[in-house]
């Protein structure tokens, strides 16, 4: 058992420097990349919106370490993207000028946080994935924003739940600014649904030590199967 | 303390307890010492060794005492904001409630987990010196301090993630403790724009926007894993420093709560 262990340990430290030698290299590719998106964008105007190639119900892997966490992150952001893309493309009855503005919003969040994931991780990345939203009426205001209080919700206890996964404290940090803004998704949401009330950090969600959900990856992967094609499954993400 | 002694009574409960240990860093060790504490039900006088031994890890003290002060002083900010009469209107009397609700519960919590090593509520100046004079009579101004004061406790969360890496579960519990006080922060902020006529001002921080200025420095910024993001996606810049919340260091946060603690 000690054995076992200490393996462990010691295949982690030389993953890490690995993995920070290849941080720099990715980083230093996805900053091209960046900059090469915004000029075909500005230079073609062409949709930003659209999901990056998808795929069908295929078999996805995250990958391991700090990849695998950076992956199990690109994948929940990319259904969020999809999401809020619908949601904007197909309103739903009744969507209030204001309701569009947060939902427009809240969108464009996911989609910056999809595609920095995207670039951020390069080669390493999962394939874009295929959402399955069947099970979502667009039409319907309870339906949509029901639907969004999950997602966000979940992205929240996601990142809560793999904060501790991570090795490289740049990537922790980047976790960080990204889980407070999904936090303030969730409460406007549940400010949406509810107006005035004690929902946007409801008993429902918040526990008696007044903090919110952390939950592992392979409950949350269980929890939006529902909501994608693909099989994704991360056995490895963060070890 | 006998840090063997404890290693054996854990061993009797958690038969993986050494290869933890040769695993880990003693501090690492500790905090999974108090992970298992928090799941498992331990006789109390085992609780009460490991609740020390938990308390060891100087850098998790020193981060948990920091975010006790902050959680104090938001704690009393609400406690004299509810109790303060004609001040909240009953319609958001509810959201202020549950705001002041948590921030008890986090104080009670930390000053669990502190035990001995917890430090003394300080005492408080809500006017900031005079800035904020009418804070517990005009309603503006109680939600002016409130949106300040759940960003900066975001941005104080956020800042201190790394200093807790290698104590695993305290880190969580902080970014679980993060994440509500971002939800109590969008609620604020809504309320401070919509009273203070700041259409610009959303649940999430566009730019540097907000109702006290000073405490949003560098939340315009758009570098991020090393890399300037601007345009990324072709989004505005508006959408870019939405999608990051950005960090403040100790230094930066206790500048800005330092008016508010008399001693």
């Amino acid at each position: 058992m000690i054995k076992h262990t200490n393996t462990k340990h010691s295949s982690g430290e030389a993953e890490g420097e690995i993995t920070s030698v290849v941080n720099r290299r990715l980083f230093l590719r996805s900053a091209g990349l960046a900059t090469s998106l915004g000029t075909i964008v500005i230079a073609a105007g062409c949709k930003d919106d659209d999901d990056p190639i998808p795929g069908t119900g295929d078999a996805v892997d995250l990958g391991s370490g700090d990849i695998g966490v950076l992956n199990y992150a690109y994948a929940l952001e990319q259904l969020e993207a999809a999401f809020y893309t619908q949601v904007i493309q197909t309103p739903y009855n009744g969507m209030t000028d204001a309701e569009k503005t947060i939902l427009t919003d809240i969108r464009d969040h996911e989609i910056v946080h999809r595609d920095f994931f995207k670039a951020a991780l390069a080669d390493k990345a999962i394939k874009g994935l295929t959402p399955n939203f069947d099970s979502i009426d667009f039409t319907k205001r309870d339906a949509v924003l029901g639907a969004a209080k999950l997602f966000e919700d979940t992205g929240v206890a996601a990142y809560n739940g793999a904060g501790k996964l991570i090795k490289n404290p740049n990537y922790l940090l980047l976790a960080g600014k990204i889980v407070s803004v999904e936090a303030r998704h969730a409460s406007v949401i549940r400010d949406l649904i509810n107006p005035k009330s004690a929902d946007f950090a409801g008993d429902d969600i918040i526990d008696m030590n007044g903090m919110d959900k952390a939950i592992a990856p392979a409950d949350i992967l269980m929890a939006v199967k529902g909501y994608v094609k693909d099989t994704i499954s991360g056995p490895n993400v963060g070890k | 303390m006998d840090i063997f002694k404890i290693i054996d009574k854990f061993q009797q409960i958690d038969g993986d307890a050494v290869g933890r240990l040769e695993y880990a860093s003693r501090r690492h060790f500790m905090s999974r010492v108090g992970s298992k504490l928090a799941s498992a039900a331990i006789p109390t006088a085992f609780a009460a060794i490991v609740n020390k031994a938990f308390a060891q890890s100087a850098a998790a003290v020193d981060v948990l005492n920091y975010a006790l002060t902050l959680e104090y002083l938001e704690d009393e900010f609400y406690k004299a904001g509810i109790a303060a009469a004609n001040l909240i209107p009953a319609s958001d009397k509810t959201i202020f409630m549950q705001i002041g609700k948590h921030e008890s519960q986090h104080v009670a919590f930390l000053v669990k987990a502190l035990g001995d090593k917890a430090i003394k509520k300080p005492t408080f100046d809500f006017t900031y010196k005079g800035g904020f004079a009418d804070v517990f009579s005009n309603y503006k101004t109680f939600v002016t301090v409130s949106s300040a004061l759940e960003d900066t406790g975001v941005r104080a969360y956020k800042g201190q993630a790394g200093a807790l890496i290698a104590d695993p579960q305290i880190l969580e519990y902080a970014l679980q403790v993060h994440s509500v006080e971002a939800r109590h922060a969008a609620v604020a902020r809504r309320l401070a724009a919509m009273l203070l006529g700041m259409p610009a001002m959303k649940g999430w921080i566009t730019g540097k926007e907000g109702a006290v200025a000073p405490i949003y420095a560098g939340e315009d910024n758009m570098i991020q894993g090393g890399v300037n993001i601007k345009g990324l996606a072709s989004k505005s810049d508006a959408a870019v420093t939405e999608a990051f919340d950005e960090p403040l260091t100790k230094e930066a946060v206790l500048a800005i709560a330092g008016p508010f603690i008399k001693a």
